[in-house]
């Protein structure tokens, strides 16, 4: 495989990265909460997809139009009733709540599915290739994930710059008591923003299910690519997070590029660099106050 | 509507173990403009935010157009008709201007403040609609602030030290659009430091001394001898 191949590899694969990445920003964007579950909530929705597609004979990408918009739901109910309680200032009570959550969740998994390797099957979809130039052969899954993920991150940049609900939300996060002295519920607008972050880690669950196998276990490996991503790309800007996706995915391709068993270690290098030379991201949004 | 608008019986608050409000007691009537003066610490903020719903009250009553607030949270407040413009501003630093009166929109009620009629009432924010809050002088945010409260279409507008690090020019200004304000209706409950300027904005004034009432009264019966007193307890 060329590098040239290798550096589109990377881009698509930095769409499903910054899939992973926008419901991580987006929480702690909000209300400064970091869900250690996150990864595993996107590991979760693969399975339900799995075990709704099993049970009913569904294809996974109709499983999935029921499962995303119920980790939605989930993602509201889990504001309400238990991560609410953690928010305050300090980071620690969601810290310790959201790794609880991780650990439930890894061993409901265990229990439910055993420890196999899985994979979601599209029947074909997800080997087709479009030869795009002589050398160069490109996934049709990737291409349409990475258009995806443009797509959705277009929506939501449209939804907090122009809604109503958007700007209360970006209101809230600026300063939620003012927020509150203009008739903001803050809590409805943190459950709001957590259904949206579980929907993106679930549908990210999903299609990373498609491409790659997941375990139970496979959570907390995705949680730390999400964070990369996040963090390479600078807080508080979506267009960021899908910058810091790719750049991550481009490091671990060309990585593998170089020497195959260094994939994992190459964007961990990538991501040393940035804390190192620009801790505060690629695209970071200044906040002046 | 018989009664006052807004009447507050025996309040107590306390910040953890510290006791801010003794105790206190005021009605505003429909239409009327109340000063709340006392010195740093009085406790003017602290009645104002637990009027708000900020802060809950440890006792004592709460009544807005003859209805118990207790347990009610700030943001209902604000579709019940009462609106605070906080101290400090507290505008939305990452949104812009136009941004920020659209915020206070949110929860509206029915009424004259549109964001027509805002930008009316401060011209000079119409040039400065897409900047960013954080990059408006003190003046313009006062002003931002203000419209922000107004769009709810508050019954009652709570206004905490408006005048406070802004230039005399500036509060000139804002005093001449309180009087607009309060022409068109609204009752008006400021916290204002400025002996002067309280005087000639009320019709009645309550004065706080550490956490007490320590005099109340119609603006033109009281002298600045009484009110100096009660400000500072000697």
């Amino acid at each position: 495989m060329s590098l040239v191949n290798a550096v589109v590899q990377g881009v698509l694969l930095g769409g499903l990265y910054a899939l992973f990445a926008t419901g991580l920003s987006l929480l702690f964007g909000v209300m400064r909460l970091v869900n250690l579950a996150h990864g595993d909530l996107a590991v979760l929705a693969a399975y339900g997809v799995l075990g709704l597609g099993t049970a009913l004979a569904l294809p996974p990408l109709i499983a999935a139009l029921v499962v995303i918009p119920a980790m939605a739901v989930l993602g509201y109910v889990a504001q309400r009733v238990l991560l609410q309680r953690t928010v305050g200032p300090s980071p620690l009570p969601a810290l310790l709540v959201t790794f609880g959550l991780a650990v439930v969740i890894q061993n409901a998994l265990l229990e439910w599915f055993s420890a196999d390797q899985q994979r979601l099957q599209l029947g074909g979809f997800e080997t087709a290739s479009l030869r795009v130039a002589p050398g160069l052969a490109v996934g049709w899954f990737p291409l349409t994930v990475f258009a995806g993920a443009v797509l959705l991150l277009g929506g939501l940049s449209v939804y907090f710059a122009r809604t109503r609900i958007g700007r209360a939300t970006r209101a809230t996060s600026d300063d939620q008591e003012a927020a509150q002295l203009s008739g903001v519920d803050n809590r409805h607008i943190y459950a709001l923003a957590a259904a949206i972050a579980f929907a993106t880690a679930a549908l990210a669950g999903v299609l990373a299910g498609i491409q790659t196998n997941f375990s139970p276990t496979s959570g907390p490996t995705l949680l730390l690519f999400a964070f990369e991503a996040v963090i390479i790309g600078g807080l508080g800007n979506l267009w960021g997070t899908l910058l810091g996706g790719i750049v991550l995915g481009v490091a671990q391709n060309v990585g593998a590029w170089i020497e195959p068993a260094q994939q994992v270690l190459a964007g961990h290098l990538v991501f040393l660099l940035v804390l190192a030379f620009r801790p505060q991201g690629l695209l970071p949004v200044g906040r002046t106050r | 509507m018989t009664g006052p608008l807004l009447e507050v019986t025996d309040l107590v608050v306390h910040y953890g173990d510290f006791q801010a409000l003794y105790g206190v007691s005021l009605a505003v009537t429909d239409g009327e403009t109340l000063a709340l003066m006392g010195a740093n610490g009085a406790g003017k903020s602290t009645l104002l935010n637990t009027v708000a719903g900020l802060r809950a009250a440890t006792s004592g009553q709460v009544q807005f157009a003859g209805r118990d607030l207790a347990g009610m949270p700030a943001f209902q407040r604000v579709a019940v008709g009462i609106a605070l413009v906080p101290e400090g501003r507290r505008l939305f630093p990452t949104l812009t201007a136009h941004e920020n009166l659209l915020v206070g929109e949110y929860r509206a009620r029915p009424g004259p403040w549109r964001l027509g009629a805002v930008y009316e009432l401060f011209p000079f924010l119409e040039p400065l609609r897409d900047r960013p809050a954080a990059l408006l002088s003190g003046g313009e945010q006062q002003a931002v602030a203000i419209g922000r409260a107004l769009m709810s279409n508050p019954r009652l507008l709570l206004f905490d030290e408006v005048s406070l690090g802004l230039a005399p020019v500036v509060i000139q200004q804002l005093y001449g659009v309180l009087a607009r304000i309060t022409a068109a209706g609204t009752t008006v409950l400021l916290v204002e430091q400025d002996v002067g300027r309280a005087l000639g904005a009320a019709d009645r004034v309550h004065c706080l001394l550490e956490g007490r009432t320590a005099l109340t009264g119609a603006a033109s019966g009281i002298t600045r001898e009484a009110l100096s007193v009660a400000y500072f307890g000697v």
